[in-house]
Parts: C-alpha cells; sequence; structure tokens
C-alpha cells in the first residue's frame, strides 16, 4: 500500500475512535469529569480554605493541574485498553491484521483515539475547575506538550496492556493497581518539599511525578524537579513504549499464533 | 494460466506443539472454484490464516498472485479477502460502517470506498440494515454481511471459510448462486472450506482433501469422484415385494430395507445400475424411483479419510 493508502488507513481507524467515544459518551468522557469535579469540591471548597498554602500558591490551584493530569493519564489508557481489548475480544482485530495497513498506523490510530479522549477528558476538567478558582497560564506551549506526549505514551502503554490481556479482569488491573497509586504519589496533592527525604527520593524513581511536574509548571510556573528533566524522562519513556509497541505488532507477538 | 496461489511445504507447529500442518503444497489457478475439505483440526483454517497473515507460519513458502507473503505482505494482502468461519466483526458497529470501515484499512479513499460499500451491501442483500448494529442482524445476515466485507476492497481471491454454517437451505443457496456469480462474471478465485460435501460438490471444479495437516487428494472433481470403485443406489419400488423375491434378491445382495426399499453397493467393474434394473424386471419389480442414500463425494471423503 502507497503512503496516500497508509494515510487514508489511519484517519479511518482514527475517525472510527473518535465515533467509538462519542456513542459513549457517558462512559468515556463523563466520569472523570464527575470524580474529579468531587475533588475540587472536597479539596477547594470544603477543605482547601484550612490547608496553607503550598509553594506559595493556594491549594487548589497548586492540585488543579495534576488533578487535570490525572484525568489525561487514565483517560487516554483506558480508551485503548477498553478499545483494543473489545476489538480483540470480539476478534474484529482481525479486520486489521488481514489489511495491508502498516504496523505503525494501527498503533498511532489507536493512539490517537487515546490522546483525542484524554485531551477532551482533560479539557473539561480544566474548564470545570474554572468554577473553583483562577488558573495561571505561564505557558500554553508547555502545558500542550506535556499533554500530548502523557497522553501518546499511555495510550501506548493501554494498547500494550490491551494486547497482552487475557480476559476482562486483566485490562483494570493496570489501572486499579498500577496507575491510581503512582498519580496519588506522583505529587498531584503535595509538593515533595513538603515530604520526609526518603519518600521524596522514592518518588523520583516514580514517572509520573515527572509527567504532572511538568504539566504543573506550564500553569504555575513552578515545578518540583527541572521541567527539562521532566521533559527528558517523558521523552525517553515514550520512545521506549513506542519501541516496544511497534515490535509487537511487528513480529505479532500476543496478536499472532 | 497464471497461478492465484501458490503454497510450498508449508508447515505450522503451533506454541502448543500440536502440529497444524505438515508440508502442505498447493497451487490454484486464477479463477479457479476449489475446495479444501478436511475433518475437523486436519488445518483448513489453518492454512487460510496463514496465507490471510492471522496466523505466522513455521516454515514454507506462500506466494498470492505472483506477490510472496513474507517479502511483500502489503501487496499479497489487498489481493485476498476472507470470510472467516466466526463472526469477527464490531457487534456494535452499523452494517454500513463495518464494511466502509474495512474499505478504508486497505487504503481506499472516502468516495471510493462509499461507492464499493454501497455495491456490496445491495448485492448481499443488507441495504435496509445498513443502519442497523451489527449485533441485531439473524445468522444468515452476519454471514453476508462478512461477504460484503470482504469484497469491498475488490480482491481477486476470495477465502470462504465454512461460509453457510448455521445458515438455512434458501440463504445458503442464494449465496452459492452469489459466489458462482462473482467467480464466473468476476473472474474471482474461491478458496471455500466446507463441511457440507454437497456444497463443495455444487460449487467446486477442482478439490483438495487435507487431513492431519497433509494434502492426502487433490484434482477436479470429475477425476476424484472417478476414483470411487463403488457404487450404492436406493431404490423405491412400485409395489410391495413378496417375500420369495426378498430372499432371491438378498441372495444377490441387495438389502432390503422394507417392503418397498432396496439398498445396493455394487462394484463399478463388475456391475452397473442397467444391469441391476434388469435383474429386478426379471423378478418383475417395478422401480419407481433411484436416488442416493449419500452424495458420490461424501462417498469419497468418508472412504479417503478412513483409508488414510
Amino acid at each position: 500500500m502507497n503512503w496516500y493508502g497508509n494515510w487514508v488507513s489511519l484517519v479511518v481507524l482514527t475517525r472510527k475512535e473518535i465515533k467509538r467515544i462519542l456513542r459513549i459518551w457517558t462512559q468515556s468522557l463523563l466520569p472523570s469529569v464527575i470524580t474529579v469535579t468531587l475533588y475540587f469540591v472536597v479539596f477547594g471548597e470544603v477543605l482547601g480554605s484550612r490547608i496553607e498554602q503550598i509553594q506559595g500558591f493556594e491549594y487548589i490551584n497548586y492540585i488543579v493541574p495534576g488533578l487535570v493530569m490525572m484525568a489525561i493519564i487514565t483517560n487516554s489508557f483506558q480508551n485503548v485498553v477498553g478499545s483494543f481489548f473489545l476489538a480483540k475480544f470480539q476478534r474484529s482485530i482481525e479486520e486489521l491484521l488481514v489489511s495491508p495497513m502498516p504496523s505503525w498506523a494501527i498503533i498511532t490510530g489507536y493512539a490517537l483515539g487515546g490522546v483525542i479522549r484524554g485531551s477532551i477528558v482533560g479539557g473539561l476538567v480544566l474548564l470545570v475547575s474554572l468554577f473553583f478558582t483562577q488558573l495561571p497560564v505561564t505557558n500554553i506551549f508547555i502545558v500542550l506538550v506535556f499533554t500530548f506526549l502523557t497522553s501518546v505514551l499511555f495510550s501506548l502503554g493501554g494498547l500494550i496492556n490491551g494486547v497482552f490481556a487475557r480476559n476482562f479482569d486483566q485490562i483494570s488491573i493496570v489501572p486499579t493497581f498500577v496507575l491510581t497509586p503512582l498519580t496519588f504519589l506522583g505529587g498531584v496533592f503535595y509538593s515533595l518539599e513538603d515530604i520526609p527525604q526518603a519518600w521524596a527520593t522514592v518518588s523520583y524513581f516514580n514517572p509520573i511525578l515527572y509527567m504532572v511536574n511538568g504539566f504543573r509548571y506550564g500553569f504555575l510556573g513552578y515545578s518540583d524537579v527541572s521541567v527539562w528533566l521532566c521533559f527528558g524522562v517523558l521523552t525517553a519513556l515514550l520512545v521506549l513504549v513506542f519501541f516496544g509497541t511497534w515490535l509487537i505488532f511487528r513480529t505479532g507477538y500476543g496478536l499472532k499464533e | 494460466m497464471s497461478l492465484a496461489l501458490q503454497i510450498t511445504d508449508l508447515s505450522k507447529t503451533y506454541d502448543t506443539n500440536t502440529v497444524a500442518l505438515r508440508g502442505v503444497s498447493l497451487e490454484v489457478e486464477q479463477g479457479a472454484f476449489f475446495g479444501l475439505l478436511g475433518p475437523n483440526g486436519a488445518g483448513k483454517s489453518t492454512l487460510i490464516q496463514i496465507v490471510t497473515g492471522l496466523v505466522n507460519k513455521s516454515s514454507g513458502q506462500v506466494v498470492v498472485n505472483g506477490d510472496d507473503i513474507d517479502t511483500n505482505p502489503s501487496k499479497a494482502k489487498t489481493h485476498v479477502g476472507v470470510v472467516p468461519q466466526e463472526f469477527n466483526f464490531p457487534i456494535f458497529d452499523r452494517v454500513y460502517d463495518i464494511v466502509l470501515h474495512q474499505a478504508g484499512y486497505y487504503g481506499i479513499p472516502l468516495g471510493k470506498a462509499r461507492e464499493n460499500a454501497e455495491t456490496y451491501i445491495k448485492e448481499l442483500g443488507l441495504w435496509d440494515k445498513r443502519d442497523e448494529q451489527a449485533r441485531m442482524l439473524s445468522g444468515g445476515m452476519k454471514r453476508r454481511l462478512m461477504i460484503a466485507r470482504a469484497l469491498v476492497h475488490e480482491p481477486d481471491i476470495l477465502f470462504l471459510d465454512e461460509p453457510t454454517a448455521g445458515v438455512d437451505i434458501e440463504i445458503r443457496r442464494s449465496m452459492w448462486q452469489f459466489v458462482r456469480k462473482i467467480n464466473e462474471e468476476k473472474n474471482k478465485t474461491i478458496i471455500l472450506t466446507t463441511h457440507y460435501l454437497e456444497e463443495a460438490e455444487a460449487l467446486c471444479r477442482e478439490l483438495a482433501i487435507i487431513k492431519d495437516g497433509r494434502i492426502i487428494r487433490q484434482g477436479t472433481v470429475k477425476e476424484l469422484l472417478s476414483r470411487l470403485e463403488r457404487d450404492s443406489i436406493i431404490l423405491d419400488l412400485a409395489t410391495e415385494l413378496s417375500s420369495d423375491v426378498q430372499n432371491r434378491l438378498q441372495a444377490q445382495g441387495f438389502e432390503v430395507r422394507d417392503g418397498t426399499t432396496l439398498y445396493i453397493s455394487f462394484a463399478r467393474e463388475e456391475s452397473s445400475i442397467t444391469a441391476i434394473i434388469e435383474t429386478l424386471k426379471e423378478e418383475g419389480v417395478t422401480v419407481s424411483g433411484v436416488r442416493n442414500e449419500t452424495n458420490k463425494l461424501e462417498e469419497l471423503f468418508v472412504s479417503l479419510i478412513n483409508e488414510n
């Protein structure tokens, strides 16, 4: 298939994923918005006024970027793992595997679905936050770069999970037992300056810390770690995960017998 | 004539150490209507899945319309459309979208994809159902949807893996008519696997019989059937036989099933249907009808499978 055919196939798969997201919007878009709104109510309105400022920022302002990033991460991941596993479960993944669509286009199509859902939900959460606070934007470019790269990374992570999952339980293991704890311990609710040194050291091994801090830097102009380090860690992980995903599709490992 | 499919020494051993194919070699000419027959687990579906890119082969070579699946997999895939044994479409998607998306995966631009989708959905009699979710279709309609989807990128070769399993006779016959039409009018190569030997006999011009991952016979239907050494027929009689006549006929090898039905199996070299009718005429028996208990292909299939 020539480059134009590859492009057509990529557009078709991406459009199919977008239609799916919009068709099931009560499952795909709404839940995170409601959950994060509850965080805003509890930590912003109810408890926020009793919590001291963090690094010179109102508590609600400090946590909003982290909560938006949390929504981006979970939605990017869940979109792809859910869509891909369902395609495997229904065997409709065979529609792609028998076609001449190249591996990179299949990966990109699914990843873009995750990026779009992650970005829409992130945007909605950000909109809701405006009812609770006025969040400054220091560097919109950094906000957009971290949104895009993080959602691509977790979309690909979802794809790998979808490839290896054998049942529906296995697609909820990573979000429940890995992503949620890492996000909560990734500096969403606190600064590394405010926790004991031992825990701060452990936190440096948590990759989500760099995404939350890089994203927060785009809004507040503050990060616990260098924004360049955040960008470097994110890019390195992305290259690693993309290569792993490409290898899986190229060899058919986990997809073909 | 050039070859639509050329398989050389194809083998497949699954990770579970199950050997599905053991050095299969096969050639199918362009425009052929080719049947691949074999009992369950013989390797038919594995063979199709290797050609269509769903299963990796262990060794051997597969060339589709001149394109090797190893060196030119993308081109090889464009030549092939496949209707699998089990439903494999996204059940919550609309019928029209399923066919349209498949065209897109083959790189067909939207305008042409819409045109093809409409053509094949209409040809398969599903146009009225185009906006329904696929899960709402009946079993026969789901099969037809898979045929429309397999044809939407206009492949040269169509693989039909048990396409009429579980559909009623009327739909089965309309599907036969459709695949015959695309074979004859559009010169598409059809490769069919089926458990209905009547279907293979009615549709295929060439056959290969596969057992335990090996091709045990291959040739035209006529050639293969000519290898049958025995024929068997059932005779319906106009009147009930007396016990004397029954005894005499039994002594000559007839099986009297009830007073008005006779069954006989005979070696082609030793007897013929004319000779049998003559014998009955001498006994004063009037034959009102002649029929087969099983079709010829079924007899051949059973004898070959047992022999091997």
